[in-house]
């Protein structure tokens, strides 16, 4: 009993003096200061934001949530902010972009109040069918592991081929739509992700990606114009140049020149005579 | 008298910028150093951005502190006080950017709301309270102490850019060698301390 009466008492006698330490005045200041410091921030903020307001055109806001939103910068502008405004201004076509479909693209016309031609849909393509097993490897490359650096540096990374794709990937690297990929050395492109941005088509330093009608089926896929004896020596599957293809098709669509097939896309029925034709199976037909 | 003055200036430059370096001897503003400097270009916006914002806040956390605080014997407030003062002003700089200049804003606008909590920015204005700098030496602390803000994060940048092509070993990668990195750097930036 008699502890337990200490106790209280000790408590009671601190309690009281930190009380009476306490100066209440102080607290106030302080509470005073902060409140109407955060008062008077608060109503600058908020006049701030009233007077520097910035109108948004209603159309940019509308065609900026029709963009696919990516900002791959395929348009030629800084992302999809800049393209919805250059479309809403006037200065770039309701078709600006080129990964939106030709559907989105009459939305957006609708928007700013025209019409817009069919566009076709693209896809990028490597024009190289080089995979490990078929190009010959003819150095031991520990360069940077950047397409860029290496085809600075000459020899073309490891590769027999000086056209072929090092596989290095920068245009992996840039694809803001993961459609294109390294498989056995070579970069692929995925038909159904691609979406023509054309960020690859730039990046390559060796120009082996071109954007072809969606509804190409048959490419060549090599970019070599060495000669025939040269190309077999470093890669199993390039193109010599035997003109076979050129012989086989029907309707005028493959030539050969400077030791390179190439299909015209808009005469290509797709028939697959060159494919049958080509004695190092080149000429690729997609299948779906 | 007033050339003492401006050597007192010369010192405090030059110990804010290198020797008390906010990155790297201090550790101040570790967060933004370590993210923002995969790129140049970016570690360029943020640095700007950083000089302007620390810079102004030096001199208006002086003005706060010597008339509002300090007469009223709140020193101990300076912390909460500073922080809503400079995120009022990250945020009013914002808005007059965006306002007045749009590409100025494209430039720097993007890296102004992650100043906004930066501890470099509060970490210089109470140190310019806690040395009991004047107005031109708040100003020219601020100043210095951005700029080797910047000086560090672009060396990053830059050396963070060529250790991208690097062959760096699995375990290592990605952030363990940026922070063996920025110890290196701690360490080079070290070499500074017998300046002054």
């Amino acid at each position: 009993m008699l502890t337990i009466n200490l106790i209280a008492s000790d408590f009671t006698a601190v309690y009281s003096a930190v009380l009476a330490s306490v100066n209440f005045n102080d607290i106030a200041v302080a509470t005073g200061v902060v409140s109407i410091l955060g008062l008077v921030i608060g109503l600058f903020l908020g006049l701030a934001s009233r007077k520097l307001e910035i109108v948004v055109d209603e159309k940019e806001a509308k065609i900026r949530e029709l963009l696919p939103g990516a900002n791959c910068g395929g348009c030629g502008y800084a992302g999809c902010d800049a393209c919805a405004k250059a479309i809403a201004e006037g200065a770039a076509s309701a078709n600006a972009c080129p990964v939106a479909s030709h559907e989105v693209h009459m939305e957006i016309a609708k928007v700013i109040g025209g019409s817009v031609e069919a566009t076709e849909k693209k896809v990028a393509f490597v024009n190289c069918t080089g995979t490990c097993d078929k190009s010959k490897i003819n150095s031991a490359y520990y360069g940077p592991k950047d397409c860029k650096l290496a085809a600075g540096i000459g020899g073309n990374g490891s590769k027999g081929c000086s056209y072929g794709c090092m596989g290095f990937g920068s245009c992996v690297k840039v694809c803001a739509f993961d459609a294109i990929h390294i498989v056995d050395g070579i970069a692929v492109v995925d038909r159904e992700k691609c979406t023509s941005c054309g960020m690859c088509v730039a990046e390559c330093p060796l120009n082996l990606i071109e954007l072809v009608p969606y509804r190409a089926k048959t490419m060549v896929a090599c970019s070599s114009h060495d000669k025939g004896k040269d190309v077999k020596t470093v890669c199993t599957i390039g193109c010599i140049g035997c003109k076979l293809c050129e012989k086989a098709c029907e309707y005028d669509a493959v030539h050969v020149n400077d030791n390179l097939a190439k299909i015209d896309y808009d005469k290509c029925t797709n028939c697959g005579a060159c494919v049958k034709a080509c004695p190092v199976k080149v000429i690729r037909q997609q299948s779906a | 008298m007033k050339s003492d003055y401006f050597v007192n200036l010369l010192l405090i430059f030059i110990s804010g910028a290198l020797i008390n370096n906010v990155i790297l001897s201090q550790f101040l503003g570790i967060c933004s150093f370590l993210g923002i400097s995969n790129k140049i270009k970016s570690a360029i916006g943020m640095g700007l951005a950083v000089i302007f914002v620390i810079t102004s806040s030096s001199v208006i956390c002086y003005f706060i502190y010597n008339y509002i605080l300090a007469p009223l014997d709140l020193s101990y407030l300076n912390t909460i006080v500073f922080i809503a003062v400079i995120a009022c002003l990250v945020q009013f700089v914002e808005m007059v950017i965006k306002k007045y200049s749009p590409a100025l804003y494209n430039a720097l606008g993007v890296y102004l709301p992650l100043i906004t909590t930066n501890c470099a920015v509060l970490g210089v204005a109470l140190l310019n309270v806690e040395k009991g700098y004047d107005l031109v030496e708040s100003i020219v602390n601020g100043f210095a102490a951005a700029l080797g803000y910047t000086i560090a994060i672009i060396l990053m940048a830059g050396i963070r850019e060529r250790m991208a092509h690097n062959d760096i070993p699995k375990s290592f990668q990605g952030f363990p060698i940026t922070l063996i990195t920025a110890t290196l750097m701690a360490m080079a930036f070290y070499g500074f301390s017998g300046l002054v």
